[in-house]
């Protein structure tokens, strides 16, 4: 394997390795707008240019392939003129016109400018003017022509990872411009990557646009719930000003990079699946129409328990949106204590894809199938309360209704003293139970899901849960207090550690080892 | 002297086979064919210091031996006549007026290099050349010239034309291929070259027009002579191009020894009315100017490079002193900024820049501070970019701002002239 030197720095790599990959790994990175580690090499923005020892000229570090004494100069005067020159004519005839664009604060123009261009302007001819600005090209995704600096990321994205081919490069010279093929949409589950790739703000994304400036965002890892691959995301939410956008948290969510997950993408059905989180949501207690206490509504709850004759009149549907150890606290309170529970999990299935977006659109079926040990369909537990066999139903976010119809939840409804739907969020189902209990949702969450590659990842708490509700473990937990056999746990963590000696898959696993990059299951 | 590529030009008929043939066509195919190897073939022409006549001056024999000889893919000879450097119009005379020339080379090419398919790939404007080689080819095809087994061997050619789309930088040879390949034309990096990842991923040689023509009298009269016709280590003549302020334009076909003094001054005539020269292109636009005390200067590819320009195409445009130089830099800026294909930041936003600037001096628009800036700025563009077109444009205007500066100078106003759109 060659080794070579990058700023005085020594490495061994792989032969083939180009310089910025070897960079990458030492940790220097090298200035890049048409380079992508996950796209082809089109090496035509020039500012990876680096001084390569005895070759007369500077070389693209994104396409030169090191050589075994090679020595590399990322910031040798020759190699700070030609980013600034570089950045000269990236800029001649964009507009700049960051007061209006979303990118502004998070784009590589301005980061490179400020880094390595802070020139005065030469410029005294008037800009090369394009044909279309704030141009819907799809569903998600804005054109502006003349913000584009034609790295070509979008179109590689188009023609090598989705396959589509809707992007090209038109016409020559300072008139080249980005557009889709004639009679085209950007209208593919994947077409919000364009917008994260794209290193200015020539495609920007509609859902967001114009609602938060990035600077005002706080990021907080997280694992999209929307379906069973796990996308590693980003929550990105409105920490400092939220009186704006109707209170709302959650202002987008981006993709988190996991090479072995869902590398650096996610679908569209996943990205703007979260305004759930701040919208529609069950916030109090709620027992018929009356808004009580949390106190009441677990009195509520212990109460009918505790007049039951057998706990097998309990029947139990848990989700497979439930965290792992959501679902360990379910196992341990109905299982374990209330014996006789019956407890199956529902998770609702839609079309798929051959790329990430999964049929299971469920973030933790994996995780349940082996905590519950149950098999993923509740239709034995709906017959047997239509038939009567349950004093108390107990619905953790499952909306029945668009499962089993609404005449089946209402005949129940009827035939169950209490039915409890713990819940995040209102749905049909709600008018139906008897008493609906606030839960919180996985952006309020500290946990972990096991997707359908049985890799266990974590999620992070972005803020604290809406209103009155409360994390689905901790609810059981304070249930469990009045039941008499205190399941109280510190925190999540001190879940998970329990939820590991007991169900074996889970191994030796520790917060620590899954870290943000997960760990499977064994 | 004796003439090669255009021994047939001006000869009647002389674009078909028949008269082709008069002079012993083909026989240099046949000899390649039936008593050598495709080894002693390519060791001819390295012999006779072939060069590239496209304009790189590549040594022609060492290109075709870079094909790999074990690769199972299917190679291909591709002929480069696309011929848009402005001020070249050689190729044109040759597809025209001697295409069974170039198709004779073609035969003894694809065989060196174990070759069965060729691509012509002409110009899109040339209209009367795509015909003149097309007749040649059926010509050819029906004569046993072309197709399968030719001349009674067992080797089998199929040559298609290729009309081009009208891009200049589809004369470099990857954005060629793009081009042949139905994309669009963007030169390709490299490594790797054509010679191994080519046309459709596969090997492939790429040759200029008149390169090619001088393979069939290589292999007919021996490397020896055509060696002994150039300089040292530039075998055969050239065909030049003149044009411009001169009395006799055309093409001329010339020893690469030939000084530019003679072509203007003796073949091509001398400068209209007694003028005199004030600047000459010595190799297409792309060259460097040369001014008048340079031109004793040898025409070949290292006597040119010697003294900071190049042979390049061989396109030679006399400018004589009626000749505004801010203008005639203007009008080569104005041509790259159209031409460059885009792909590269430097040369797609610098091109069109510099034409910009160039054409503000030309209006009388410029300030003092324009003059300083703009060679830095032309600078910028060249040694930066994928193929070798940021480079011409730097090399092109930058020669009019250094070598014309004052005729710059003259033009600067310090007026309140705002540009606008």
């Amino acid at each position: 394997m060659p080794t070579l030197t990058i700023d005085g720095k020594q490495i061994e790599v792989p032969a083939g390795t180009t310089v910025i990959q070897a960079a990458d790994k030492l940790g220097i990175t090298i200035p890049r707008y048409c380079y992508h580690p996950a796209l082809p090499v089109s090496g035509n923005c020039r500012i990876c240019m680096v001084e390569i020892e005895k070759q007369p000229k500077l070389q693209i570090a994104c396409y030169t392939p090191v050589a075994d004494g090679m020595v590399v100069h990322t910031n040798s005067p020759k190699v700070l003129e030609s980013r600034k020159t570089v950045l000269e004519f990236l800029l001649v005839n964009h507009p700049v016109d960051c007061p209006v664009c979303d990118q502004a604060g998070e784009c590589k123009l301005q980061d490179y400018y400020m880094e390595h261009g802070q020139y005065d302007s030469r410029l005294s001819d008037v800009k090369v003017k394009k044909e279309k600005k704030a141009f819907s090209i799809g569903p998600t995704v804005m054109l502006d022509q003349e913000r584009c600096i034609l790295c070509t990321r979008c179109v590689r994205f188009s023609d090598t990872i989705t396959k589509t081919s809707e992007f090209g490069v038109f016409n020559r010279g300072d008139h080249s411009q980005l557009d889709l093929y004639p009679g085209k949409k950007l209208d593919n589950n994947y077409s919000g990557n364009v917008v994260d790739i794209c290193p200015v703000g020539a495609l920007t994304d509609s859902d967001f646009r114009f609602k938060c400036r990035v600077w005002y965002l706080a990021q907080t890892k997280s694992v999209c719930p929307g379906c069973s691959q796990g996308c590693n995301i980003t929550v990105e939410w409105d920490k400092m000003r939220p009186h704006q956008q109707k209170k709302a948290r959650v202002m987008r969510l981006k993709p988190r990079h996991n090479p072995e997950v869902n590398d650096y993408w996610m679908c569209d059905k996943g990205r703007y699946n979260y305004r759930f989180i701040d919208e529609n949501r069950i916030q109090y207690p709620q027992l018929g129409d009356e808004i009580i206490s949390w106190d009441k509504a677990i009195d509520t709850v212990a109460g009918a328990v505790k007049s039951l004759k057998n706990t097998n009149r309990i029947g139990v549907i848990a989700s497979a949106q439930l965290t792992n150890e959501d679902l360990f606290v379910v196992r341990k309170l109905f299982k374990d204590t209330l014996k006789g529970s019956q407890i199956e999990f529902d998770a609702p299935q839609a079309d798929g894809d051959d790329f990430l977006l999964k049929a299971d659109r469920n973030p933790n079926t994996a995780g349940a199938i082996k905590i519950l040990d149950a098999k993923g369909n509740a239709q034995e537990i709906i017959e047997k309360a239509k038939a009567g066999e349950f004093d108390v139903l107990y619905v953790f976010g499952v909306n029945l209704i668009k499962l089993y119809g609404k005449d089946v939840v209402a005949a129940i409804a009827k035939k169950v003293k209490l039915f409890v739907y713990q819940g995040s969020n209102v749905n049909d189902t709600c008018s139906y139970a008897h008493l609906n209990l606030p839960s919180s949702v996985y952006a309020e969450k500290e946990g972990t899901f096991t997707n359908c590659q049985n890799k266990v990842q974590r999620i992070w708490q972005a803020f604290t849960p809406l209103a009155e509700s409360r994390g689905d473990w901790q609810i059981l937990s304070l249930l469990s207090s009045k039941l008499g056999t205190e399941l109280t746990y510190k925190n999540s963590q001190e879940v998970f550690q329990e939820l590991t000696k007991q169900v074996g898959a889970f191994g030796d696993m520790s917060y620590e080892k899954i870290s943000d990059k997960g760990v499977t299951t064994t | 002297m004796e003439k090669i590529t255009s021994r047939h030009f001006g000869i009647p008929n002389s674009h078909l086979l028949e008269t082709y043939r008069k002079d012993g066509g083909y026989e240099a195919a046949r000899k390649a064919l039936t008593t050598m190897t495709p080894a002693a073939v390519i060791e001819e022409v390295k012999k006779s210091n072939l060069r590239g006549l496209g304009g790189a001056g590549f040594p022609t024999g060492m290109k075709w031996s870079f094909i790999p000889a074990n690769n199972p893919k299917p190679k291909y000879l591709v002929i480069n006549g696309d011929e848009g450097e402005p001020g070249t119009f050689k190729d044109k005379y040759i597809f025209e007026q001697d295409p069974h020339s170039l198709l004779e080379g073609i035969i003894i090419t694809c065989y060196a290099i174990g070759s069965h398919k060729c691509y012509v790939y002409i110009r899109g404007e040339y209209i009367k050349s795509i015909n003149a080689v097309q007749a040649a080819i059926d010509e050819a095809k029906k004569a046993n010239f072309l197709g399968k087994g030719i001349m009674g061997t067992n080797f089998d050619l199929e040559v298609v034309v290729h009309q081009g789309a009208g891009a200049y930088i589809c004369g470099e040879e990857t954005a060629l291929l793009e081009s042949l390949e139905g994309k669009k034309g963007f030169p390709r990096l490299k490594p790797p070259f054509p010679a191994v990842v080519g046309v459709f991923g596969c090997p492939t040689v790429i040759n200029n027009v008149e390169t090619i023509a001088c393979v069939g009298p290589i292999i007919a009269k021996g490397a020896e002579w055509f060696a002994k016709l150039g300089s040292e280590k530039n075998g055969g003549n050239r065909l030049f191009c003149i044009s411009g302020h001169v009395n006799k334009p055309g093409v001329y076909e010339l020893p690469n020894g030939t000084t530019l003094r003679e072509l203007i001054y003796d073949h091509a005539g001398g400068i209209p009315n007694g003028r005199k020269l004030k600047a000459v292109i010595p190799g297409g636009i792309s060259a460097p100017l040369l001014t008048p005390d340079q031109i004793d200067v040898k025409m070949d590819f290292d006597s040119l490079k010697a003294i900071g320009s190049m042979a390049g195409s061989g396109g030679i445009i006399v400018m004589d002193d009626t000749t505004d130089m801010v203008w005639a830099a203007m009008v080569a800026a104005r041509f790259f900024a159209h031409e460059s294909c885009g792909q590269c930041s430097p040369c797609r936003e610098g091109s069109g820049w510099v034409y910009r600037q160039v054409k503000r001096f030309y209006d009388g628009h410029a300030k003092p501070h324009d003059l300083k800036n703009l060679p830095g700025i032309i600078n910028n563009i060249g040694g930066n970019t994928i193929c070798a077109f940021g480079d011409a444009t730097t090399m092109s205007i930058g020669s009019y701002v250094s070598k014309f500066r004052q005729e710059f100078e003259a033009k600067i106003k310090n007026d309140n002239f705002v540009p606008t759109a």
